[in-house]
């Protein structure tokens, strides 16, 4: 029996805090990157600047929405929704605290990297619809990604299942109780926070939309509200990436005196402050390095994490336990 | 494989050096509020000054109309029955839409009239109120130089003194008893 009330709660909570957090974290990264760079970033509006996306989303929405008529009208349209819908549904399966999830799917992992895969898709057909060759070159650097990443990102993540058992992310999280995955999975980690910062594209991974060289990449084309949605969506999987490696490696909610859900917070406000140091500080790659890093370097990496990780978990169990498997 | 560990080593020491960022002071100047020390030799908009006695500096030589690279000077000398027939300029105008600071004018004027000064305030709705008129450029002090008074140091009869009476001059030689 699921209690409806609950459930509703629970979406306008994860929704309504996801997309201010999304709206704020514009600004933390503006704030932060200045900085790191030593000067202010926006701090005119309000205290110290907060209400700065404010300010921003009411100049968004006035602006005039645009379509090309070299478009391909329908697809470029639908686009940026699939960003932000992939990615506010990849939240419905995190568990913020116990009994604080939207869907307490028995398939979380797999479902948030399905999520994470159509998401890749709005990059790609975003890129051709526009029918502009920047946007194209910023869609075939998103699928060479796509490849290079997608393999390492499931892999990466099959150790921690391994060690707790379960595809469902609370289970997860509560497998964690004693010692974080971090320790154990470490490479894992890694390997599956390289894929993050891939798949959010972001850098040193923000080839489709390399500033520098394809003046905005796949979404050059689109303007107002709908390259916001794009910009609240990449800000969204960074949230989803932070979220997940603080679900999968960082034992989720678990933490001394703090409430569960003030320690998840405070984790991934941790990851979102590394992730926007890391976009102070790296160059970008080059798209080819990306994929010969990801196949050459990143996959075995994985893969023999996951080979030793099977080994450990298989030693430890014991052969007389694995016979009574089903 | 070394080279690995080089990569992975210099990425984390560029993270932390960025990091260290965060205890440091923004060199950023926050305009309106905060204003930026300008010394006195800065060179922004430009006035023309009075001598210590309070009469224009200009004698409307027109070096400084010479010297601008840019040709924003415009002025016409005139004479000025009153003063000894002293020149001065019947108009003077700068059009500081053209104006590019760089301080020729004030380098070329030999009576320290034409001055530049710590002021970069200078934006207008309207192009044309860019153009200054001599009442606009003309103040009532002396400028940089406080002392300065060209009619007491050149050498030249005015109303109230004669040849060699000014400062720091000597009397007229006689040139035909100059002999070596």
């Amino acid at each position: 029996m699921i209690d409806w009330s609950h459930t509703a709660l629970t979406i306008a909570v994860i929704l309504g805090s996801c997309l201010t957090l999304a709206g704020m974290m514009i600004w933390l990264e503006r704030r932060l990157l200045g900085v790191w760079q030593e000067r202010y970033g926006p701090n005119r509006l309000g205290p110290g600047g907060c209400l700065q996306s404010l300010a921003d989303m009411i100049k968004i929405f006035t602006k005039e929405d645009w379509i090309p008529p070299f478009a391909d009208k329908a697809v470029f349209v639908i686009t940026p929704a699939i960003v932000v819908i992939t990615a506010l549904m990849s939240f419905a399966v995190v568990p913020v605290a116990p009994d604080f999830v939207v869907a307490d799917l028995n398939v979380g992992v797999l479902f948030f990297l399905a999520m994470s895969s159509l998401a890749a898709y709005s990059v790609i057909i975003g890129g051709w619809a526009s029918n502009n060759k920047f946007a194209f070159l910023g869609s075939l650097r998103a699928i060479a990604q796509l490849l290079s990443y997608e393999v390492f990102m499931g892999l990466s993540l099959m150790g921690t299942v391994l060690l707790a058992g379960s595809f469902n992310l609370s289970d997860i999280v509560e497998a964690q109780r004693h010692q974080w995955f971090v320790i154990p999975q470490f490479f894992g980690f890694l390997c599956f926070f390289m894929a993050g910062l891939a798949e959010a594209h972001r850098t040193p991974f923000d080839m489709p939309e390399a500033e520098a060289e394809l003046v905005a990449g796949y979404h050059s084309e689109y303007s107002g509200m709908k390259f916001g949605m794009f910009f609240v969506g990449e800000y969204l999987s960074i949230l989803l990436l932070s979220a997940m490696t603080v679900i999968l490696f960082f034992g989720g909610w678990h933490g001394p005196w703090l409430p569960p859900a003030v320690w998840f917070g405070l984790k991934m406000f941790g990851f979102i402050v590394l992730i926007i140091l890391i976009r102070a500080t790296w160059p970008r790659f080059r798209f080819d390095q990306l994929l010969t890093f990801g196949w050459k370097v990143v996959m075995p990496l994985a893969l023999i994490n996951l080979l030793l990780t099977g080994g450990v978990v298989l030693w430890k169990t014991g052969a007389s336990e694995l016979s009574m498997l089903p | 494989m070394m080279s690995i560990w080089l990569y992975a080593r210099n990425l984390i020491v560029g993270l932390w050096i960025v990091f260290k960022r965060t205890f440091t002071k923004p060199v950023t100047v926050q305009y309106p509020e905060e204003r930026p020390y300008l010394p006195p030799r800065w060179r922004g908009r430009i006035v023309l000054t009075r001598d210590p006695d309070g009469e224009e500096r200009c004698v409307a030589c027109y070096l400084c109309s010479a010297a601008c690279p840019v040709d924003c000077i415009a002025l016409q000398a005139a004479d000025n029955p009153d003063a000894h027939e002293r020149r001065y300029p019947e108009f003077f105008r700068i059009n500081f839409s053209r104006c590019i600071y760089c301080g020729m004018c004030e380098e070329a004027c030999p009576t320290h009239a034409i001055q530049l000064i710590p002021d970069f305030e200078q934006s207008e709705y309207a192009r044309r109120n860019l153009v200054y008129e001599k009442e606009d450029l003309l103040i009532s002090g002396t400028g940089k130089y406080h002392d300065y008074n060209f009619y007491r140091v050149a050498g030249v009869r005015t109303l109230d003194k004669d040849k060699g009476q000014g400062a720091n001059e000597l009397p007229p030689v006689d040139v035909r008893s100059l002999m070596p």
